[in-house]
């Protein structure tokens, strides 16, 4: 990653053009070449730099459901449990992290119903306890990070 | 959101075209004009549907190695003074009230921090706790040490 990869995940981490020819107006204001662009755009995608570049959808705007859950996991069933618990496509997200529930993962459904059947089904097959954690209310999200 | 909305919604989960017009390809792609694409983008966005039309990084792959997900446990009355102050801070991704599991887990403010060293996150770590002051009853920061999945929200595919 050179400086201009960085000015081009700053850049675009800030927001995108609806226009004609976004591409060319963001090259532009990097002063690089269309071609440029998407050819590093391409690039940061497929070494995993940039997870996504597209629309960043507020689930529960478009009326769907969101929810952070925990479990407990013992170490000894730590990838087993990954493997369940990844294998559902309504988990989103899934993190390892530093602490007794040591493993936390997004569920995305598209209703409220569905989000307590992946909890329940989750819970079954995996005989753990999940916490769910849904969020009763936002303060700021801001996903942006300066590369 | 309607029908159309939401054709558009799937058609864009995996990431935008990378085209030279990329909206172009989304109407192909839909049957639908370029003109109407932009339109319902530029709606979505102004509805709060699409938060932001961009990228996003790994934090890991942009040198930020220690993510930490504090949590605070603070009582419910202050939550939202105390929760709109903590948002407020530059350095925090995202702020939320969650439901506490007691005994089991206390907490009901979260805080995502982000630091390329650990200094740096304990630091902010000190300052959330200084804007808690004597509210904060309990607290603890959870290192992600692993991303076990990262997609985008593909809801009911």
């Amino acid at each position: 990653m050179d400086d201009l990869d960085r000015a081009i995940i700053n850049t675009l981490q800030a927001g995108f053009p609806i226009s004609d020819a976004p591409y060319a107006q963001v090259a532009a204001s990097l002063a690089i070449s269309t071609e440029d662009l998407l050819a590093r755009l391409q690039a940061l995608l497929a070494d995993g730099t940039l997870t996504r570049f597209g629309p960043l959808y507020n689930a529960e705007q478009a009326g769907g459901a969101l929810t952070l859950a925990a479990v407990q996991v013992p170490e000894a069933r730590f990838d087993e449990v990954t493997a369940i618990i990844n294998a559902f496509p309504e988990v989103a997200h899934n993190y390892a992290r530093s602490h007794t529930l040591n493993m936390w993962f997004v569920l995305a459904t598209e209703t409220p119903q569905q989000q307590q059947h992946t909890l329940a089904a989750i819970a079954g097959q995996t005989g753990l306890q999940v916490y769910n954690m849904p969020k009763l209310k936002e303060y700021f999200v801001n996903l942006k990070l300066e590369a | 959101m309607d029908a159309t909305d939401r054709r558009l919604m799937h058609a864009t989960q995996a990431g935008l075209p990378l085209t030279l017009e990329p909206y172009q390809t989304l109407a192909e792609q839909l049957g639908l004009s370029k003109e109407e694409v932009m339109q319902r983008l530029n709606a979505m966005q102004a509805d709060g549907i699409i938060r932001r039309i961009g990228a996003v990084p790994n934090h890991y792959k942009l040198g930020y190695r220690f993510n930490g997900m504090t949590v605070w446990d603070v009582p419910d009355e202050q939550i939202d003074r105390l929760g709109q102050q903590v948002g407020q801070l530059p350095f925090v991704s995202h702020c939320y009230h969650r439901p506490r599991h007691l005994p089991d887990w206390p907490y009901n403010l979260f805080a995502m921090v982000h630091g390329k060293h650990q200094q740096d996150v304990d630091a902010q770590i000190q300052h959330i706790a200084a804007v808690l002051g004597e509210w904060c009853r309990g607290r603890e920061v959870l290192y992600s040490t692993k991303i076990l999945k990262k997609t985008g929200f593909r809801s009911g595919q």
